[in-house]
């Protein structure tokens, strides 16, 4: 009699995803399934559409990471015209993002990531949550988390016009710019941020890293997949978010390809499973070979990790020099383990810190020229940025008046998709073995390796305290309920 | 006040983006009076509640559920269903609940033909046998079951009957705050089926752009024609600007990013149909005298439809494009 077992999370995913876990008859782990229960279409009713009201359109696609969307909407609307941007459209843009970046990993790393180490992966779930971390570590770090997300959101705001779904780009460049006051505050602000960021990559040292318990369930928990590895670089492969190519090298850090936005089409493919709306994408030139680990296998990852595991190194200074820490403490590039993502993060935010600052200290960015002048349509464009949960694809075509014909996205956490469902296997086949009585322990083992990945299915639990509830039931295969473990 | 029982608030999400439900969390401080005067029972992105204890919840037990997100799917109908019968005010929050929003606009097409663009025709993907997603389907190991998707995105009040909308994409939270506030204070409600948390006025009320109220627009453009000046009325400049068919109480966000309005707050009460607001606005805008002339001005009013309707098709007269 084979069982199976829903770990639903009813509450914060509801809608957004839910895992199902197959078991054998000798009760060990047969297969596990990631869906995603939803879809709503922008790519076909996008169509029709005048296209620069597209980066005001796709920014609903997703309400905690819209300036991604923003974004790579604004650079494809830019070919599509076949401008580019001026020196201080570019910039405004790219300090927006920054500051995006900077809210974004606050948020990841404090109320997902630190409860799962600071509190602990086993502990009471009641305290295992964004309250539990500041009790720990005390009220003043709780504070200054807030203050320092408000602060980045504050940056939003100012550049973006509409506080949640960013209005800022227009066809070669930006609907509005910076005055040398408002400048000012941001350097002051950015300043801020890499001290924080610098004071949290200590935290990550002190309570994760001089833990053994710790250091040994990165390296040696059942939370590591060998996979291929995406990420945006600069034109010195350094890691970049805004612009550049995207780099995949394989499982031994071999250079896999190097392509430009319009290419994307000769690496990427995507397939289509009958059990979820997500779709699954790999690489062409490897091919779909199933949800296999390794070179001989098309899946990939596109997360901070990966990012790193595929550029050089970072183009800012104090963020180098974490990267090489990192890189040296856990082995060598590239990196495979998981959990070590929340690392990369933390590296990742330092680097948003830096470069926030670089941009507001530019003497472009204060300049007037904010976009540049339009001079016909060209009818196709593609922009690719790095968001928070991966490499972002926007493509467009239209007819000779701008009016879009065809859309094309690959979102950020659909490159993860395979990979989240390969490492939720993995897990679970750790974790649960014939005789093991599944705890709620358990769950919040195998949902660790599901928010390594930040994926946007759980977005709104950005800000939030805590951990995801979940039920979790064992039934026979007529659907009887056997046996029930319940997280709240 | 101190002798009654905190309010139970619900908050829930259908087919969103997590913008609504960021909306009210950015009540940041307010949070904790909001905490003080009422238990929040139920939201699923936030505390720990489950679909099971509200089903097991008595009839009407929650006092207020803000109720965000389109119908997109099976799922979100029978949360809406479930929630209605367990509230005693259901707000509809925000464009999608309110009038479909932007997931709306896929009412332009049908089931099929998204289904077609995103799993068949998408130029990235490879699918020759034609596999779409399916409600129920059986792996070796057994069966997976996700919801079914519908061929109409439906606001809420077209599934369940609502006590009020709260408007916006999303909704501004200083006006959510306002309307608990008074829910709190036990302020009279208005009438049900009233839009709380906007203003009755236009936009352009409290729009800060200059306008002189003339018959100015000569001709129509898209808004990377201009260069904006910053100060003078869209409309004025020639833009397509949504304002005099939107109420106001958002703050001019869009605006003051200088970027036109869209039309997420939906329109005054007086008009039943958003689009017919806008044209009816805009015809007293333009400087024209001769049908032929008006023609010819409207000839460059690019995607009418989806630009008059962006947060609204669901909700508009006509529901949807009819597909033959």
């Amino acid at each position: 009699m084979s069982r199976q077992i829903t770990i639903d999370p009813i509450t914060r995913l509801e809608g957004h995803g839910k895992i199902e876990i197959f078991l054998t008859e000798e009760g060990d782990v047969d297969n596990v399934y990631f869906q995603v229960p939803e879809l709503r279409g922008f790519e076909k009713f996008c169509e029709g559409r005048p296209v620069e009201e597209l980066p005001m359109i796709v920014t609903k696609i997703c309400g905690v990471c819209p300036g991604c969307h923003h974004m790579a909407s604004g650079k494809a609307v830019d070919a599509v015209f076949g401008l580019t941007p001026t020196p201080t459209a570019r910039k405004i843009r790219e300090l927006f993002y920054m500051a995006h970046f900077v809210h974004s990993h606050i948020a990841h790393f404090y109320a997902l990531a630190a409860p799962d180490f600071v509190v602990g992966p086993t502990a009471d779930p009641a305290e295992r949550n964004v309250l539990g971390v500041i009790a720990k570590v005390g009220t003043e770090i709780g504070t200054e988390v807030l203050k320092q997300r408000r602060i980045a959101q504050e940056i939003q705001a100012l550049l973006g016009g509409h506080q949640t779904h960013v209005v800022l780009n227009t066809p070669g460049g930006v609907k509005k710019g910076l005055t040398p006051e408002q400048r000012d505050d941001i350097v002051l602000k950015a300043k801020g941020f890499i001290d924080f960021s610098k004071f949290s990559i200590k935290i990550f040292e002190d309570v994760v890293l001089a833990n053994r318990d710790y250091v040994d369930l990165i390296l040696h928990g059942p939370y590591s997949l060998k996979i291929y590895s995406m990420g945006l670089v600069d034109e010195n492969l350094k890691v970049n978010f805004y612009d550049g190519k995207v780099r995949v090298v394989d499982t031994d850090g071999k250079q896999h390809c190097l392509y430009g936005p319009t290419e994307y089409r000769d690496y990427v493919e995507e397939r289509v499973e009958p059990w979820s709306y997500l779709k699954f994408p790999y690489l062409k030139k490897v091919g779909w070979k199933g949800f296999v680990e390794g070179n001989d296998s098309g899946v990939y990852q596109a997360t901070p990790l990966s990012r790193l595991n595929a550029a050089e190194g970072m183009a800012t200074p104090l963020a180098q020099a974490e990267y090489e820490k990192m890189y040296n403490i856990l082995g060598g590039r590239p990196v495979h383990n998981t959990l070590a993502m929340h690392w990369a993060r933390l590296i990742e935010l330092l680097y948003s810190a830096e470069h926030c600052l670089e941009l507001a200290e530019d003497p472009d960015i204060t300049g007037k020229e904010l976009r540049a002048p339009i001079q016909g349509i060209k009818g196709e464009g593609v922009g690719i940025v790095e968001a928070q949960r991966g490499t972002l694809t926007h493509h467009y075509w239209t007819d000779e008046r701008g009016i879009v014909t065809k859309a094309n996205i690959i979102v950020g956490t659909t490159n993860n998709n395979a990979a989240i469902c390969m490492s939720l296997k993995k897990a679970a086949q750790g974790l649960i073995t014939k005789g093991t009585k599944v705890t709620e322990g358990t769950l919040n083992m195998i949902e660790m390796a599901f928010r390594a990945y930040d994926p946007c299915f759980s977005c709104a639990t950005h800000s939030l305290p805590g951990n995801m509830p979940m039920i979790l039931n064992i039934r026979d295969k007529e659907g009887n309920l056997l046996d029930s473990v319940r997280r709240d | 006040m101190e002798n009654k029982p905190k309010l139970k608030l619900a908050v829930y999400w259908g087919a969103a983006c997590g913008g609504c439900c960021v909306s009210v969390l950015d009540v940041h401080e307010a949070l904790f009076d909001v905490i003080a005067a009422a238990d929040l029972v139920f939201w699923p992105i936030a505390l720990d509640f489950k679909y099971k204890d509200v089903e097991a919840m008595p009839d009407k037990h929650i006092d207020i559920t803000l109720f965000n997100g389109a119908v997109r799917n099976s799922e979100n109908e029978n949360m809406a269903r479930l929630l209605r019968q367990k509230s005693n005010i259901l707000i509809a929050y925000g464009s999608c609940a309110h009038m479909g929003g932007i997931p709306g606009l896929a009412n332009m097409y049908d089931k099929a033909s998204l289904f077609r663009r995103v799993y068949i025709e998408s130029e990235s993907t490879v699918n020759e046998n034609g596999t779409l997603p399916q409600p129920r389907y059986e792996v070796p190991e057994g069966v997976l079951t996700i919801p079914e998707f519908y061929n109409d995105v439906r606001t809420l009040d077209q599934v369940v009957p609502v006590d009020y909308y709260l408007p916006g994409c999303p909704p501004q939270t200083e006006r959510l705050v306002e309307v608990f506030m008074a829910v709190v204070k036990g302020e009279a409600l208005p009438p049900p089926g009233s839009v709380v948390g906007a203003r009755e006025k236009t936009l352009c009320e409290e729009c800060d752009r200059k306008k002189s109220d003339n018959k100015v627009i000569k001709k129509i453009y898209r808004p990377w024609e201009i260069y904006d000046d910053g100060e003078t009325c869209f409309l004025e400049q020639g833009v397509i600007c949504l304002g005099p068919a939107t109420r106001g109480g958002c703050g001019a966000r869009c605006i003051k990013g200088n970027s036109p309005c869209r039309g997420c707050y939906g329109p005054p009460s007086e008009s039943i149909d958003p689009g017919a607001k806008m044209m009816s606005a805009l015809a007293t805008m333009i400087d024209a005298k001769e049908p032929e002339e008006v023609e010819k001005i409207l000839e460059d009013l690019a995607d009418p439809s989806g630009t008059f309707y962006r947060c609204s098709i669901p909700a508009s007269l006509l529901r949807r494009k009819m597909i033959t």
